[in-house]
């Protein structure tokens, strides 16, 4: 299996971007931009927010500083033996809605899931310079490729929904809300008003 | 009298478990590429080339299509001459536990009090319905929670009508927005009672994609509904175009003069199942 070779499933133009993300890039971001991801993320879903914020409440430090990072919001199927991972394709982001302007007020620069974020989540997105982007739901198998190494970073008796650092080559997504406020979900026509 | 023994139905079903995690079925594929055909959005298109590429992709290493391997549901049509030897609940609880286990696939069950994993994905969840003749049939279904969360049930009025059904099911569909993965198979239920609409609307998804309903009234409806879906809806994975619903599939059952309960399950574009009849 040529586990580097890049996806070309896109006719669309791409932007590359390297993870954590450089000085500037997110503000240049805007909603509707497609990119390829590659570089160092951090994972998490239900538990880890779950597990993160009481961190928070007792005082205590993360496992890892996220001020500058992106997370990404995945529950991954189990590697077969010599394989990196399993399935990553994106789970729905509203249910971490309530925990993520926490997170926003420690730097965290990105959010990554699929589907559309809550007000207040968007609000704080604003005030923080950060953005929002969308992976492509039901893309497991394809976006497996797009992974290099896994590493745990805490919480491994949740299983799929520990904590783990991904290194991702051209990993695609699309941004969906950007640091001036834009919603890209929003911007889309319904079906008979194509965009 | 025929006999199927307890260990033919775990093996069964844990093949099927493998199998529905890997390979979707031939209805599923021809329904995003006749999507794919008449899109009209560029980035749409893309993204339904993506997903048959990802089918490809899962069949051939291995590899589940969506992280999300669901929870079981599995329909067991049972015919009244066929002898279990052994328990029926307990081999096919085995089957998704060996299925989940050796196919590597994710653990998605947890306990709904403590939220702790149960570490299986047990239990399934298990609809045994008989008939008569020696049929045994297992229909398999798992279905991940970001699309079975956008479902609803609704006890409408009967004043309502169908065109009050029928603003409730376009509506679900279309608030749900990008979360449950669209392009959706949409399975409803109208009629009977509470949990009967509700029973319907998820084994109504397991009609072969593109078969009317045979009554032509309800045939009429799901046409009707899956244009008004396809005009309000917002497109694939809500990134634009006209396909957000593949199909939409309508059972109906007498209801109580004073009800009409509609359920509507909603299923992404994975969609796994599997059936073997032993």
């Amino acid at each position: 299996m040529s586990l580097l070779r890049a996806p070309s499933a896109f006719a669309a133009d791409f932007k590359e971007l390297a993870l954590p993300f450089a000085d500037g890039v997110v503000a240049s971001l805007r909603a509707g931009d497609l990119v390829y991801l590659s570089g160092t993320l951090y994972t998490g879903r239900d538990q880890t927010h779950r597990r993160l914020c009481a961190l928070l409440d007792q005082g205590k430090d993360l496992p890892v500083d996220l001020a500058g990072q992106l997370l990404y919001y995945v529950g991954p199927s189990p590697a077969r033996p010599g394989r990196v991972i399993g399935a990553v394709g994106p789970t729905t982001s509203y249910r971490m809605d309530s925990y993520t302007p926490r997170l926003l007020d420690l730097g965290l620069l990105a959010t990554m899931g699929k589907g559309a974020r809550s007000l207040p989540v968007r609000e704080a997105m604003q005030r923080h310079g950060a953005i929002y982007l969308a992976a492509f739901g039901g893309a497991g198998a394809f976006l497996s490729r797009c992974v290099l190494s896994v590493e745990l970073v805490a919480f491994a008796d949740a299983g799929p929904e520990a904590m783990f650092r991904f290194e991702v080559l051209n990993f695609p997504a699309v941004v969906i809300n950007d640091v001036a406020g834009r919603d890209f979900y929003e911007q889309i026509g319904t079906g008979d008003t194509p965009s | 009298m025929k006999t199927v023994t307890a260990a033919r139905i775990t093996e069964a079903v844990r093949g099927l478990a493998i199998a529905a995690a890997h390979d979707l079925e031939p209805d599923i594929l021809d329904a995003l590429v006749a999507a794919r055909d008449r899109e009209t959005s560029p980035l749409a298109r893309n993204v339904l080339e993506l997903l048959m590429r990802n089918a490809d992709i899962a069949s051939r290493d291995e590899i589940p299509l969506c992280q999300d391997t669901g929870i079981c549901t599995v329909f067991v049509t049972l015919g009244q001459e066929v002898h279990i030897a052994g328990d029926l609940g307990a081999a096919i609880q085995e089957g998704v536990r060996q299925g989940y286990e050796e196919g590597f696939l994710r653990k998605s069950v947890c306990d709904v009090m403590t939220r702790n994993n149960t570490g299986t994905n047990l239990p399934a969840v298990i609809h045994v319905e008989l008939e008569p003749g020696e049929r045994c049939r297992l229909r398999f279904l798992p279905k991940g929670c970001g699309s079975e969360n956008m479902s609803g049930l609704k006890m409408l009025p009967p004043a309502a009508g169908i065109p009050g059904a029928v603003d409730y099911i376009v509506e679900t569909v279309v608030n749900a927005g990008p979360n449950p993965c669209p392009p959706l198979v949409v399975g409803v239920g109208i009629g009977g009672n509470f949990e009967k609409a509700a029973l319907m609307a998820k084994k109504v998804l397991l009609r072969p994609l593109g078969r009317p309903s045979e009554r032509e009234d309800v045939a009429r409806l799901e046409e009707q509904l899956l244009t008004r879906m396809n005009r309000e809806g917002r497109g694939v994975l809500g990134l634009g175009g006209c396909n957000t619903v593949l199909a939409v599939h309508v059972d109906t059952f007498p209801t109580h003069i004073a009800s009409l309960p509609v359920a509507v399950n909603i299923q992404c574009h994975s969609h796994r199942h599997k059936e073997v009849d032993l």
